[in-house]
Formats: structure tokens, sequence, C-alpha cells
């Protein structure tokens, strides 16, 4: 296997509380707890979880727009969480980044033209006027806007046109790896289907990497080689998609699956309703994190952490239920189906 | 009789390029205890449709025309005043904002007391005593220290059950939730509508439900209506239209939606585009809506809009080419 475009070893960031008389800090928040993956090349990796998991903090912290608190991020073998900004700059080239809102990621008083062309200025990778044009052409061709369209503002696009226009412009860069950062969740139905397939398409086309940032797990099932979960700052639980969807192994992927509403009136599936919201990542629970919700929580759970361990060939969970006796582990067959439902 | 019967809602706000026709000619009725659905795209008329039915819009630049007709009465016929002792009352609504749409100023119990003392004449002990029983009823652990709290010492999923709450408080025979679970995470998600499903069948009220999500609309609806650019274009009760959707537009919307458990099934398949845009609602229309993206269209439907026609028992859709049959997939 070839080296991994992205390396993520024991990331973690936590943000500091300013409070007090004299605005001192009075505890962290603690986003990102200790993260670890890798990205292959060419592979879509799908980091999952609610609000507040960390997961979009993760994104951020790889791009380096902040400084992370521990940890390494290594991009095709080169540590950059810790390089200095100079020479991280010709590396910022590479990874690429699109955002939720396409309204407030594109700078209003900017056309598109100039849009497109600020990357392919910025990384000199144009030999003169003549080819940033040609480049900017080329890439409202890859992404299925019309040539004649440079000329406009943004606000003269739709929702959907202008993450195009975003997706052109993390193009631009000719990067190895695009971060998209919930990149569909803001769009309607039949929009979204449109950039989902523009993103498969490009992928397959440009042989990209992707960091798949999502809440959405019909969209990740569907877009994604493998899947990780968050929860509270950890991933619990990482797999291939087809083992994660078929055989989730940590009970938080199990009850987030049998939460998502599936479209067939009078599916017949299991229901898991988890209790109480997501504790504060300012004080995470003891042991497990998620033993104050976990369905299948026991006493140990509140004590020792679990870590992650391999359960079979390329999935991983964090969870005590594994080091039970089978016949006690409800986790132990494959549950997907049971709580996805199928007929 | 049906509880809330609309006849021909047209909603149009007069703005300084034009008239926006955002809900053009919507009839549909909900009966007693039913769960209707409206869904559709951002845009669409949905939630125009459920403020017109409060009668929620700003005269001007919005105008209300046509009919509403709440158990007998016309809601567009009453005064400011007999409409204020409707809402909150005998219809209430959920906003889809849990955050936005509670005072912070205020604590929970008094903002459940308030309807309770405007409509039922309660005093304020009377109110508090209620709204403890109303915060258990929707849920909320320890409701006598809850209802002390202000909006910002309660989560995202409490403070929509809060909105439940006060939304439930007068026993309304209507409930409109309007996106109730768009701004909550999916497991949060899945305990509200696990609580409107529950509190269906205690309480008992008609429920119409705004959502864009077709997976809500199948965990909690009977009926689902299908707007596109103003109009209605398909009705059906739940099960038959996630079967056998008639109109082209429905079935663009089901195929654009990845399905859990593709993986599972080997059915990953490419999902279906709807090509092109919403038309803008400003310009009369003179074909059907939705001929510019539909992949059927003909000379026909851009010449002459489809009325709304039975397709089969209970399901009305408004498509030429949409007859006994579904159209060619």
């Amino acid at each position: 296997m070839s080296a991994p475009i992205l390396e993520v070893n024991d990331l973690k960031k936590h943000f500091p509380i300013h409070g007090g008389f004299f605005g001192g800090t009075t505890g962290y928040v603690y986003a990102v707890d200790g993260v670890s993956f890798s990205i292959a090349r060419g592979e879509t990796l799908s980091l999952v979880g609610e609000s507040g998991c960390g997961k979009s903090t993760v994104g951020k912290a790889i791009l380096r727009l902040f400084d992370i608190t521990g940890g390494q991020v290594v991009l095709d073998g080169q540590r950059i969480d810790d390089m200095p900004s100079g020479r991280l700059r010709p590396l910022r080239r590479r990874m690429q980044v699109v955002f939720q809102d396409p309204f407030s990621s594109l700078n209003p008083r900017m056309r598109v033209r100039d849009i497109l062309a600020e990357p392919i200025r910025n990384f000199g990778l144009a030999s003169d006027a003549a080819d940033i044009e040609r480049r900017v052409g080329d890439l409202m061709d890859r992404v299925r806007l019309p040539r004649d369209a440079v000329g406009r503002w943004p606000h003269e696009f739709s929702g959907g046109q202008r993450q195009r226009i975003c997706i052109a412009r993390a193009l631009a860069a000719e990067p190895d790896l695009i971060i998209c950062d919930e990149a569909v969740s803001a769009l309607d139905v039949s929009v979204k289907a449109q950039i989902v397939n523009l993103l498969q398409d490009l992928q397959k086309e440009l042989g990209l990497a992707m960091l798949f940032i999502s809440h959405d797990l019909a969209i990740v099932e569907h877009m994604t080689h493998r899947v990780a979960v968050m929860y509270l700052g950890k991933i619990v639980e990482v797999a291939p998609k087809r083992s994660l969807f078929a055989a989730p192994k940590h009970p938080y992927t199990e009850a987030l699956l049998s939460a998502v509403p599936v479209p067939e009136p009078g599916a017949q599936r299991e229901r898991i309703i988890l209790k109480g919201d997501v504790p504060s990542p300012i004080k995470p629970p003891k042991g497990c994190r998620f033993h104050t919700r976990c369905p299948y929580a026991f006493d140990r759970c509140s004590r020792d952490e679990p870590v992650l361990r391999q359960t079979e060939e390329g999935h991983w969970a964090a969870c005590h239920l594994h080091d039970r006796p089978a016949a006690e582990n409800p986790l132990a067959g494959e549950r997907g189906a049971a709580v996805i439902a199928h007929h | 009789m049906a509880l809330l019967e609309v006849e021909n809602l047209q909603t149009h706000f007069r703005g300084a390029d034009g008239v926006n026709r955002a809900v053009d000619g919507v009839s549909f009725e909900v009966n007693s205890g039913e769960t209707v659905a409206i869904v559709g795209e951002s845009g669409c008329g949905k939630s125009v449709t459920a403020m017109s039915i409060l009668r929620l819009i700003p005269e001007p630049p919005g105008k209300i025309a046509g009919s509403i007709r709440f158990n007998g009465k016309d809601l567009l016929k009453l005064s400011d005043r007999e409409m204020r002792d409707i809402r909150g009352n005998e219809i209430s609504m959920i906003f889809q904002e849990p955050m936005t749409s509670l005072n912070p100023v205020l604590t929970v119990g008094r903002q459940i007391g308030e309807t309770l003392r405007l409509h039922q004449g309660m005093n304020k002990q009377q109110a508090e005593a209620r709204a403890v029983e109303m915060l258990k009823l929707v849920g909320i652990p320890e409701p006598e220290r809850r209802v002390k709290e202000y909006p910002h010492q309660l989560s995202g999923g409490m403070r929509q059950r809060v909105m439940i709450a006060i939304a439930l408080a007068c026993n309304p025979k209507l409930l409109i939730a309007d996106e109730p679970t768009t701004a909550l995470d999916v497991t949060i998600q899945a305990q509200i509508l696990d609580l409107m499903r529950d509190l269906k069948r205690t309480v008992g009220a008609a429920i119409v439900i705004i959502t864009h999500d077709l997976g809500v609309v199948a965990e909690v609806a009977e009926r689902v209506i299908v707007m596109y650019a103003g109009r209605k274009v398909e009705e059906a009760e739940v099960g038959r239209l996630f079967r056998n959707p008639r109109h082209p537009y429905t079935q663009g919307l089901l195929g654009s939606m990845p399905k859990l458990g593709s993986s599972l099934t080997g059915e990953e398949t490419r999902l279906q585009e709807i090509p092109g845009l919403v038309p803008s609602l400003k310009k009369k229309l003179d074909g059907c809506v939705f001929a510019s993206r539909c992949a059927y269209a003909t000379d026909l439907c851009l010449k002459v809009a489809p009325g709304l026609e039975e397709k089969a028992e209970g399901h009305i859709a408004a498509c030429h080419y949409a007859l006994k049959e579904s159209v060619a997939a």
C-alpha cells in the first residue's frame, strides 16, 4: 500500500475558557481529545457525529486554521502541525476546503473570475494571464457552470451554483486532499443530489482524497469509502463503509443508524432512542464518554475508558462490550439491517 | 366536515420588483386527529401556507386570499381580536428555531403559563402548576426545577420540548409544526419525533407538519401534500405516495435522496438529479410549474397548466401524463 496522503496522530485541541475577575483561564473545552486516522490517496474518509462532537474542529486543525494542543498532522510524509508558516504555505495548496454555507464563503465583491484566479495566482500555477483565463474556464467546465458566467458576482447565483463555485475554487489550487465540512448540508434535496454527484465525479476524474465531514449518514454512506464516528471529541468507531453499516460495533453508531428517519412508511426496524443530551465537552464523563447515554452500559464503563481495538479486519471500535463473550455482547452480530429497516 | 378546509389559498407579496406569488391557489383539508405533512424544498411556499393559516403574514406587503375554514369559521374574515383568541388556543404552532422562538428573559414556566392565563383565565398559581404538568408530559426530567429556568439553561432538544409544551398547553385542536426537528441532531430528532407520535395518541390534536425531509414525513404523517413553486402538485396517503408517486417532481425528490442501508442491499446507484432551478414566482406561468425541469415535458405542459386530478383513489396529482399508472420511470 502506498503511503497515506494524510495521517493524524493523537490530535488534541482544547479551547481555553476565559472567565473570572482577571479573565484568566478557568477551564478547557475538550473539543478534540486524541483522534487518530489516515486517509489514502484517492480515498474518501467520512467523519460523522452530532453537533459539538469535534468533527469540524478536526478539519480546521488539519488545515491549520489554528494551532493544535497536541498530536501530529502529517501531510504526505511531512509533519505540518509545527511547521513555520512560511514553509507551510506551499503545502497549503495541497489541501483545500469547501465549507457548509456557500453564501458566506464567497467574497461578495469579487467576480467569479477573480475568485477562481486568486488561488492560481497565489500559488503561481499559471505561466501568464492567458493561462489563468484558460484555467478559470476549465474549472467552470469541471463544475458544470457556463464559462460565460465568470464575469458575474456571487449574489447572481443560487445556493447550489455557489457551492459549485466554492468547489471550483478548491480545485483551482490543484489539491491532493479536499476537506468538505458539511458541504452539502445547507442545500435542498434535489440540489444536494447534484452536488453529491459532482463531488463523486470529480474524485474519480482527479483522484482526490477527501475528508467528508457530515452529520447525514445516508449521504455519507453514499459518498464514502470509510467512516469514522466521533462522540465528544473521540473517535468511537472507524470502519470500511459496508462493514460499519452492516455491523456497527459501537452502541453510539448503532443508535445513530436507528435514529435516521428512512423514507419508507411503516418500515419495521428496531428503534434505539437515546436518553438525554450529549454531555458537555468541558467536563466529559469519566470512563467511556458515552456511558451516560448507552443502553448497554455496565459497571466497568463508568470506570475505564475503552480504547479503539480491531474487531475484524479494518474495523475498529472503542467499547468494552467486545471483551465479553459473544452471548453477552448485543453488538456481536450484524445489527445494521435490523436498525436501518429492510424488507 | 373537515377540521380545517383551505380553499384556493393565495398568499402574494408585493415587492419593488413585482408580485411574489409565494402560495398560488392551494387547497387541502385536515381532519380531526389526523397528521398531514406538507413537504417541499425551500421557497415552495410550505411555510407561508402555515403562516397564512394563522394569519401571521404581515399585510401589507403580504395579501392572503381564498378561504381558510377552521371548524366552519372562515379565519380570513375574523377580526384581529377574534383571531388572537384562536392563536395558541385552538390552533397553535411550533417553529423550527427553538433558540429564537423562546423569550430569553422569561422563565419557561412563565412562557407556558402565558397562554393559559390569556386563554383559559387561570391565575398565576394554576398556570404554574399546569406548566409543571406540561413539562412532565413532554418528558422533561425534574419539571418542578426546570419550570423556573430560563431558555439558555436548556439544551436545544429540551427547548423544542418546551415549545411543544407551550403549543399543547391549551389543548389545541390543530397543531402546526414548521420544521420542528430540522435544527436538531439526529438522536434528538428521534426523541422529538417519538414524543410527537406519543402525544398524538394521548392529546389527539390534528397535526400539520411542514418539512423538507421525506424521512420525517414517512415517520409521522398519514397523508402527504407535496408542494412545488407555490402550488400543490400531489397529495396522497403516505404509503401510497412513497410506493407509487405520480408526479415527476415527487419521483425526482424520492430519487434524489440517498437511502440509508444502500451499501447493504447493493442498491448503490447514482443519485437522480432534478436538473435546473425552481422558476421565479414573480412571473405568471402559463404551463405546468415543473415543466422547465421535467424530463417528460411536452408542448402541452409548457402551454397548459395541468389541474389536480384524482389518479387513483385518494391520490391526486397535477400532471398531464400521470394517468392511472405511474409515469414511465
